[in-house]
């Protein structure tokens, strides 16, 4: 399916989906409620068949924290990109995909630790690569650590 | 009268040693430093340069460090080739602590000496190895050619030779630091 079909089928699906123009893979914007479900969708729908969730990434555009999601059909060959973001960011919850592909495990883990986005329904959500007692999330664009780093500025 | 006479360096540990024993020690420090077998520990690029002198074309174990051991109790030196974060530190204590008389560090690299291109804004790396341990030679570079690293093997085998037998084979308390007052074997 190329990016026109694929924007067809996704509006379908999410009605109010935004999509950006003009890119190589097709961009879509969703809420972040509609991600499980129309990930789901897009898994399991013969015209799609995306079945491997190659990146997860997160972003911190202030004030909103965004997720990134790039999938590939390894059967059918093509691409897509969901985004979605969350403008809390005292308790950022966001539904977990480790049900649908098992390889966001470790991801998820990661964004855990470095952002402070919480995943329902993730198995084993723990920090992983700053030590168990760190207070703060390294990534975020307002952290700041007297202790360790040297501000130049 | 040059500035140099009046500078009063502290006795090395040979001229404090007896004299009935200084062939001993000459021999056995011989020995001693020829062989120096060192701990399995790199954690990044540094440790690559280290693969690259064990490799045939700058050959280590022409000076005497012939295997790596796996084992901290069977090693004799660590040479921390790479970066140190916050998380491998205690690890990395774990593994000095473990090592048995007579032990020696190696700091190899920028960011083992003092946090290296890290030391500004990074909130994960230690600032220089030697604040969990203490150090006997340092290596600079980013990363130090095998050249140096050979160079500072015999920098160590240097302060290896010059080593006592009175201060003896437990040369070291637990802060690094020589003995106040030696036994004499």
């Amino acid at each position: 399916m190329d990016n026109a079909q694929l924007k067809e089928v996704v509006t379908r699906l999410v009605p109010d989906a935004t999509f950006e123009e003009n890119k190589q893979f097709l961009m879509v914007t969703v809420a972040p409620d509609q991600l499980h479900d129309l990930l789901k969708n897009l898994k399991e729908n013969p015209g799609t068949r995306f079945d491997y969730l190659y990146c997860i990434t997160g972003v911190d555009l202030q004030p909103n924290l965004q997720m990134v999601y790039h999938l590939e059909s390894t059967v059918l060959g093509h691409h897509i990109v969901l985004k979605t973001a969350t403008s809390d960011r005292e308790k950022p919850v966001l539904d977990s995909v480790t049900d649908l592909y098992k390889g966001a495990e470790l991801n998820e883990n990661e964004i855990f630790d470095l952002f402070g986005i919480v995943f329902r329904g993730h198995p084993n959500l723990r920090r992983m690569f700053m030590p168990d007692d760190w207070n703060g999330f390294p990534l975020r664009k307002d952290y700041v650590d007297e202790i360790n780093i040297i501000d130049l500025s | 009268m040059k500035e140099s006479d009046f500078e009063v360096k502290p006795p090395s540990d040979r001229e404090k040693s007896n004299i009935l024993l200084t062939t001993v020690e000459d021999l056995v420090n011989w020995g001693r430093s020829n062989s120096i077998w060192p701990l399995t520990f790199a954690t990044s690029c540094c440790g690559i340069e280290m693969m690259a002198t064990g490799a045939p074309r700058h050959d280590f174990a022409r000076f005497g460090v012939e295997v790596y051991r796996a084992s901290p109790r069977q090693a004799d030196v660590i040479v921390v080739a790479g970066t140190v974060v916050h998380k491998m530190a205690p690890v990395l204590k774990r593994l000095y602590d473990q090592m048995s008389e007579p032990k020696y560090v190696i700091a190899m690299g920028a960011c083992a000496i003092s946090g290296g291109p890290f030391f500004y804004n990074t909130y994960s790396v230690i600032r220089g190895v030697d604040q969990i341990i203490p150090v006997d030679v340092y290596i600079p570079g980013c990363p130090p050619r095998p050249e140096a690293l050979l160079y500072g093997i015999i920098q160590l085998q240097r302060k290896i030779k010059e080593e006592a037998i009175k201060t003896g084979l437990v040369n070291r308390n637990n802060e690094g630091e020589f003995p106040e007052n030696p036994k004499v074997y």
